[in-house]
């Protein structure tokens, strides 16, 4: 298991160094002048040209890029302009908030996704089959920054349950975690009913059945343990699409997490938050997919051996 | 009997009195969401071919009556605007009006993103399944990585980069979506060049590009066409996130997601501002949905229960 570990990390050594190379570079094309906005709108010609040498943005892109990299690694992302504090100061700052609302964002996704997607193949044609897989169609439709503002509008401004945005107690977060975890919560109830169906006519489970196990056990130890499988391949895939929609509600409930500062560091064109942002993010997503490959390996022994 | 109109021929002798597409057509026929959807893409396109017809007003005209004494928006229920069927917006414009014209912007972006991201996607999927070897690899290598970028974030930075315009958002989202195409294109190709007419048609000579282009690429029609369908759902989706962000399709331009946008800080006062775009969205991404897994269900025959 710790050679698999070992492998797998190693393998995302290039994922990560392509990120940075790709974000760098598409920034180093960006039309606003770096040095201009940290010299800030009233400074003469010779000022900027002057920060501009300081902070080696005349040099070639591939001398930036490997001077960041070697910072990258010492943990210095470089200075936000806007911000005024440097970019891993402001992320460190703001992370705890998006972990928070993901980590509670894939509680409510796997909760209701995997409970009405198995309760979905165990009754399946009854209505509550019909009921989750409507509600599955339209929870891959709806999009995550309308039915945050649905979400507001009702319980929030309407019935009054909830805060109207922003981060705080565990009622600040029930709505945005809802919002986050609902689009994904439709795929996983796709998912675990067609994979539980198919796992339901296989023949082991027919034997555990005719040995005379009891019905819970047959579910748990043989049909769930094996229809997690392709269950959790899908996580892998679906968790840069989560975080995209973490972004989106993050922006809709006023949420202090790192997408907002993502978008707001695009919209102000702050270079160096963009690329601390946007490299911050691609890691959090290399690192969630090492853990469920670990995941998947743990789950079924196969994996490890290739 | 392989002829152009049955890619999978062989895999339907059986049945050979019926064509590949007759017998998918009884699968689709059969098949009510999936009916739904086509019903429904169909009318969304008449509508936006028709926009200028359909709409009651000029999308982007302020209307005198169509704002309150206090310059509120004027909701569909008050009987003074018979003239708004869904109301007005915080600008006093026609919100059905919009909607109808939001439909060209998302249709557009939605399909021709999906179409460049299909040509990049079956290009590289393709060229990587059928050459294998280091170039197979470092493609395939390639597309793990783009995969592994936040979809929304990569969008966001191209888009800022590249200053949004119509033409910027489709190449913005081709350039995001082509990876799940040409992951499974990659691995059909994989399985179909090991089949017997590749290897004859290597045995006489054709060319790798004649092989993938001639012999394979019609094998991946059902594939492509599932996968354009189900790409058109989600670009629509990711414009509309991105014209929410307020850097994708720009105003004056009536986008649905834009709409969301401009009328969320009147959420409490004027909902209908922001329910009907998102139901627009919804149910477009909806049928397209439907659509494609009605298309997956009547095209493969290889299909799992």
């Amino acid at each position: 298991m710790a050679k698999f570990l070992l492998k797998r990390l190693l393998l995302a050594v290039p994922v990560v160094v392509g990120i940075s190379v790709i974000t760098f570079v598409l920034l180093y094309f960006l039309p606003a002048d770096p040095a201009r906005m940290y010299a800030g709108p009233n400074a003469t010609v010779d000022t900027v040209n002057r920060i501009r040498h300081q902070l080696g943005l005349d040099q070639p892109v591939w001398v930036q890029y490997g001077r960041y990299v070697s910072r990258a690694v010492q943990g210095d992302l470089g200075y936000s302009y806007r911000l005024q504090m440097p970019v891993s100061q402001a992320l460190a700052s703001r992370f705890p908030y998006t972990l928070e609302l993901t980590l509670a964002g894939i509680f409510v996704e796997l909760l209701i996704g995997l409970t009405s997607g198995i309760a979905a193949a165990l009754r399946r044609g009854s209505w509550v089959d019909s009921a989750s897989m409507l509600l599955a169609l339209l929870g891959v439709a709806a999009p995550p920054f309308w039915l945050g503002l649905m979400f507001l509008y009702l319980f929030a401004y309407k019935a009054g349950l909830f805060p109207l945005g922003g981060a705080g107690g565990l009622s600040h977060l029930v709505l945005p975690a809802l919002t986050a975890g609902l689009g994904g919560a439709a795929w996983y109830a796709r998912m675990s009913r067609s994979s539980t169906l198919d796992i339901l006519h296989a023949d082991y489970v027919r034997t555990a059945r005719a040995k005379g196990l009891p019905g819970y056990r047959v579910l748990f130890k043989h049909v769930l343990r094996n229809a997690m499988n392709p269950i959790v391949t899908m996580a892998g895939m679906d968790i840069p699409w989560f975080i995209s929609g973490v972004v989106l509600v993050e922006i809709v409930f006023g949420w202090p997490g790192v997408g907002r500062l993502a978008v707001d560091a695009v919209q102000t064109a702050d270079i160096p938050l963009i690329m601390g942002t946007v490299i911050f993010t691609a890691m959090m997503v290399v690192v969630s997919s090492v853990l469920i490959d670990v995941a998947q390996a743990w789950l079924d022994p196969r994996v490890r051996t290739d | 009997m392989t002829s152009q109109a049955s890619p999978l021929g062989e895999a339907m002798a059986p049945q050979a009195s019926e064509t590949f597409l007759a017998l998918a057509w009884r699968r689709f026929r059969r098949n009510r969401p999936a009916l739904f959807g086509a019903v429904f893409v169909l009318l969304l396109v008449t509508v936006a071919a028709l926009a200028p017809v359909l709409a009651p007003h000029d999308p982007a005209e302020q209307f005198s009556a169509g704002l309150t004494d206090q310059g509120l928006p004027v909701p569909s229920t008050l009987p003074a605007s018979r003239e708004f069927i869904l109301g007005t917006d915080q600008n006093g414009r026609d919100l059905l009006s919009r909607i109808v014209w939001g439909a060209r912007a998302s249709l557009t972006v939605g399909v021709l993103a999906n179409g460049l991201a299909l040509g990049i996607g079956v290009l590289l999927g393709a060229t990587a399944g059928y050459l294998g070897g280091w170039i197979g690899n470092a493609i395939m290598r390639f597309t793990d990585m783009m995969m592994a970028f936040p979809t929304l974030l990569l969008a966001i930075a191209l888009a800022a980069i590249l200053r949004p315009s119509l033409g910027i958002i489709i190449v913005v989202i081709g350039a995001v979506y082509w990876t799940w195409i040409a992951r499974v294109v990659y691995g059909e190709v994989m399985a179909i060049r090991e089949r017997q007419f590749v290897e004859s048609a290597r045995a006489i000579g054709a060319s790798s590009g004649r092989i993938i282009f001639w012999h394979i690429l019609p094998h991946l029609m059902p594939t492509i066409i599932v996968w354009g369908t189900l790409g058109i759902a989600n670009n629509v989706m990711l414009e509309a996130a991105l014209s929410y962000l307020g850097i994708g399709v720009q105003p004056p331009t009536p986008s649905w997601g834009g709409m969301i946008q401009q009328g969320q800080n009147f959420y409490r006062a004027a909902p209908w501002l922001v329910i009907y775009p998102g139901a627009a969205i919804m149910l477009t991404v909806l049928a397209f949905n439907l659509l494609g897994d009605g298309l997956r269900d009547a095209l493969d025959p290889y299909q799992r229960r």
